[in-house]
């Protein structure tokens, strides 16, 4: 059970990330774009529970922080997604849970993971923060998240069921 | 039971590392744990970057194995694919030009100030919702890049290398706000430090309070012993506006850098400064009436006719 998801979760996060990175950023949309990775931590945190959505986030900020070209603190993204995922897990939803729950999980983990990480980066000083625009930025990846959760988190989500179609209460 | 202390011991822990690990990479430079990890990121998502960049960019490539066919119906698929492939290939001509117009300009700036340089593309971007300004080129140190090099491209200073793996290296572009070079405007030689602010404009400020500046007035890399990190006579910017700063003890500019940095593609990264100062002969032609009524685009100059497809061996020596 475990060695399937975790095989799931690499793989989307490893798809995501490389679209993120190779595709969508040269687009360079105005307010930032979306955030895909952070999309799928919320899909499979959301159908798995707080545990498991704990592990991917870290997993997935990790990822983040370490695969070129990053260039911010180091661990930043893996505490920031961490956090996402645990709470995104704690909502915890399944099949008969109405649509506008996963939009509201969506728009609130989109923003908050953009304030948190701004936060933290002013605190330890860093001189982008300043520069960022981080209003515009999280508006921006609040309007992006929420237009692509129809085609991105139905399919995440179902193929975190079918993986693991009934998880156990942990 | 949503939620148990087993749970929270997990995030605790997780949160616990991720909090180590920023406070290490904050206190260390080079050698430190987070660069450590920059490295190896470098060395695991590098490759699988370029493999995707090379899935995602050249659209052509789909339809080589189909030209061994004999029967009728797969004669019509192969056809098929041909036509299909032929169509992208009439598409993707307008790109083709574009790159060699810019590996040939490239090549010129490189002529011009005798830099040696490992012409690279542009592979991966950063997020905007992480804040820097950087990209991943696929060079890396079996090309001979390493960290602190100048990345130039055909119109000017790109930024520099501050991180390298086997086959992609990070590039800090110039508008990043950690970004910091040493400058010299080009007619005066007044000397000064050029800082990107993200979206907003290049700053320059310069050490002369009494430094005359006006807009239009060129600027480019000051250059230190050794070429790293930035080889001198890169052609940075035009100064667009003169912060007015009565009574302050330096003089602040603001640029309009000669790179696009939204349209970056084809860059060189210098492995070798020249071994003399190419001074100001690097610099664009300052533009007269008469060549801003051409439309970019609309007549290739006659030294842009290069064949694409045809690219150079990766080290050019000029």
């Amino acid at each position: 059970m475990t060695i399937r998801r975790v095989v799931l979760a690499t793989a989307l996060l490893l798809t995501s990330l490389v679209l993120q990175l190779v595709v969508v950023n040269r687009w360079h949309l105005p307010g930032g774009g979306p955030f895909l990775m952070l999309l799928v931590v919320v899909s499979l945190a959301a159908v798995w529970g707080p545990m498991p959505g704990t592990v991917v986030g870290f997993a997935a900020g990790a990822i983040l922080d370490v695969a070129p070209p990053a260039d911010g603190p180091m661990g930043l993204w893996a505490g920031v997604l961490c956090l996402a995922g645990y709470a995104a897990g704690l909502v915890w939803l399944d099949q008969r849970r109405p649509v506008w729950i996963w939009l509201v999980l969506v728009a609130v983990t989109s923003a908050a993971v953009v304030v948190v990480y701004a936060g933290v980066s002013a605190l330890v000083g860093d001189p982008r923060v300043a520069a960022a625009g981080v209003l515009g930025l999280i508006i921006g990846t609040v309007l992006y998240d929420l237009l692509l959760t129809p085609f991105v988190v139905p399919g995440v989500a179902a193929l975190a069921r079918r993986v693991d179609p009934a998880p156990s209460i942990r | 039971m949503r939620d148990n202390r087993r749970t929270r011991v997990v995030l605790a822990l997780l949160l616990l590392t991720a909090f180590t690990l920023i406070t290490l990479d904050i206190r260390g430079g080079t050698g430190s744990v987070g660069s450590g990890l920059r490295g190896l990121g470098q060395s695991v998502f590098g490759p699988v970057e370029r493999a995707a960049a090379a899935v995602v960019r050249p659209v052509g490539d789909f339809f080589d194995g189909l030209s061994n066919i004999s029967s009728n119906a797969k004669k019509i698929a192969a056809l098929e694919a041909q036509n299909q492939q032929l169509q992208q290939l009439v598409d993707s001509t307008d790109t083709d030009r574009r790159r060699a117009q810019e590996l040939d300009q490239l090549l010129h700036v490189a002529g011009l100030g005798r830099y040696r340089m490992v012409p690279a593309q542009v592979i991966a971007l950063s997020s905007a919702q992480g804040f820097a300004w950087t990209a991943t080129v696929d060079a890396g140190t079996r090309d001979g890049v390493r960290s602190d090099m100048t990345v130039i491209n055909g119109d000017g200073l790109v930024g520099r290398v501050i991180s390298a793996g086997p086959s992609t290296c990070t590039v800090l572009l110039m508008i990043d706000p950690k970004f910091d070079v040493a400058a010299r405007m080009a007619g005066s030689g007044e000397i000064g430090n050029v800082q990107g602010h993200g979206q907003a404009p290049v700053e320059l400020e310069l050490f002369n309070a009494q430094a005359q500046v006006v807009s239009g007035d060129q600027v480019v890399t000051l250059g230190l012993s050794h070429g790293r990190p930035f080889v001198p006579g890169v052609p940075i910017g035009e100064v667009t506006r003169v912060k007015p700063t009565p009574g302050a003890l330096d003089r602040t500019a603001y640029l309009q850098p000669y790179v696009s940095f939204t349209s970056l593609d084809l860059v060189g990264i210098v492995t070798e400064p020249p071994r003399k100062n190419p001074r100001d002969s690097v610099l664009p032609p300052v533009p007269t009436p008469s060549s801003t009524l051409v439309t970019p685009g609309s007549t290739p100059s006659p030294g842009s006719t290069a064949s694409p497809g045809v690219l150079p061996s990766p080290t050019t020596t000029p």
